[in-house]
């Protein structure tokens, strides 16, 4: 666990991302992505939630008994999610209304305890909050791409409702793919979801098979396929 | 006793650890308080004027507030805001939050915005669970059906006609959906007979906020034939 600071990019974004690979936080990634707006909304809530909790955990992690872990992390992440309710409250009222009970959900995420115990609890403030925003885009950016995926398949828009993120101004940032566009209800219906998750993962396999093949072409030695260190859903 | 120490050390340190965050949870709260009240407050005041135009009133329509009870007509048994609009001290309007409790996934929460002489002002949909690309065309920004409740009254149409045309009624339903649409009419309907038997006293009552209490409402024997 001496990675250096591109390993632990690449681990979150990527390698180990935390939707395409360890799998965990589904319900609220199947949940709320619909558009790309709740999509991005709920993907900046959480990184903040997460390298917050991370910086927090990693600053404690000398002081706090090993059976007091888990009721500590809970504790600290339980704060930094009541803190970012308030805030989007206070500031984003409209896509609170939007994201609603996931928000508050966002404690039960167990990609970020899971952050907290694997990764901030063994490692430097620095590192530990890099892991924590690695983590976290890597969720959001998963999150985005389905929501823009739902959203083209199911409304025709990209970027609707835009001003519930980033007010009145951004009315025009909605692009109108498909014009007088019926819709097609199994991409904005829950099963969706699943099925543009899945082919979401497919494709990193697919991508991920190609560069081994391409290295092991070249003679290099071919590492190891995706590590999954923590697989509790 | 070595145990005990221990187990006391720990706790005390848990303790800290909820005290430090239960501290800065509150001075969050705090700060942030009247931000979110203002953000809830506008709001609210955007739905209400989609329902009763600014240009008509002249009071604070968001304080001048009663709840209301009637579980047969409002379609839920919780207390339900209604909002008076007046000008110079005059009744102009009232906006009722009341519910179509038989939506075709669960309650349809509206805001219906009836005039002082009974017609309607307008309706909006606040929130709902109806299945997306079907149901949810009672959302003004999918369709503008909901629209079509503007200048409607009790008398306009007569009773039979409060229904969608599948049951011989005047409003549209939707392709693929009939449920939503039947549920909607029904209750703007029974908000509308509810602000015929109660309107003696819903703009006379004194405002509720900030002192939320609900009050059951005695209201007299139907004097309409039940509406299905």
């Amino acid at each position: 666990m001496s990675d250096g600071p591109r390993e632990i990019l690449n681990e979150g974004l990527w390698r180990n991302n935390t939707a395409l690979v360890q799998l965990l936080g589904l319900c609220p990634l199947l949940a709320v992505s619909g558009t790309v707006i709740n999509a991005l909304g709920l993907g900046l809530a959480t990184t903040l939630v997460m390298a917050g909790s991370n910086v927090t955990v990693s600053l404690v992690r000398n002081l706090v008994r090993p059976e007091l872990r888990i009721p500590t992390f809970v504790l600290v992440i339980a704060c930094f999610v009541t803190a970012v309710e308030l805030l989007m409250k206070a500031f984003v009222y409209d896509l609170y209304l939007v994201l609603g009970i996931f928000i508050p959900l966002i404690v039960t995420n167990c990609v970020i305890i899971a952050r907290a115990e694997a990764f901030a609890a063994k490692n430097n403030v620095g590192r530990s909050l890099l892991d924590g925003l690695a983590m976290g885009v890597g969720f959001s950016l998963v999150l985005v791409v389905l929501g823009g995926l739902r959203e083209i398949l199911g409304h025709g828009t990209l970027l609707a409702q835009a001003d519930l993120m980033f007010g009145p101004a951004a009315h025009g940032l909605t692009l109108t793919l498909i014009p007088e566009y019926r819709g097609f209800l199994l991409a904005i219906l829950p099963p969706g979801a699943f099925l543009g998750l899945g082919l979401l993962i497919a494709l990193k396999n697919v991508i991920d098979r190609r560069h081994a093949a391409r290295r092991a072409l070249r003679g290099a030695v071919s590492p190891a396929g995706p590590a999954v260190e923590t697989a509790k859903p | 006793m070595k145990l005990s120490r221990y187990m006391l050390r720990s706790a005390l340190i848990l303790g800290l650890f909820a005290l430090i965050g239960g501290g800065v949870v509150a001075a969050i709260y705090q700060t942030t308080a009247p931000r979110i009240a203002e953000a809830e407050r506008a709001y609210m005041l955007r739905s209400l004027h989609a329902v009763i135009p600014p240009s008509l009133h002249d009071n604070d329509i968001y304080h001048d507030m009663i709840e209301v009870r009637d579980p047969e007509l409002l379609g839920t048994d919780k207390p339900v805001p209604v909002f008076r609009a007046r000008r110079e001290g005059r009744p102009v309007a009232l906006a009722i939050m009341s519910v179509a409790p038989d939506g075709y996934n669960g309650a349809i929460r509206l805001l219906v915005g009836i005039r002082v002489d009974g017609t309607l002002l307008g309706v909006r949909v606040i929130s709902h669970q109806e299945t997306p690309g079907l149901g949810d065309a009672i959302e003004e920004r999918r369709s503008d059906w909901i629209l079509g409740f503007t200048g409607r009254s009790l008398s306009n149409p007569e009773p039979k006609g409060w229904h969608v045309q599948r049951d011989g009624g005047v409003f549209d339903q939707f392709t693929g959906a009939t449920i939503t649409p039947r549920a909607v009419v029904k209750a703007v309907y029974n908000t509308l007979r509810f602000y015929k038997r109660n309107k003696d006293w819903l703009f006379t009552r004194p405002s509720e906020n900030p002192a939320r209490e609900a009050q059951d409402i005695e209201h007299a024997e139907s004097e309409e034939p039940p509406h299905e």
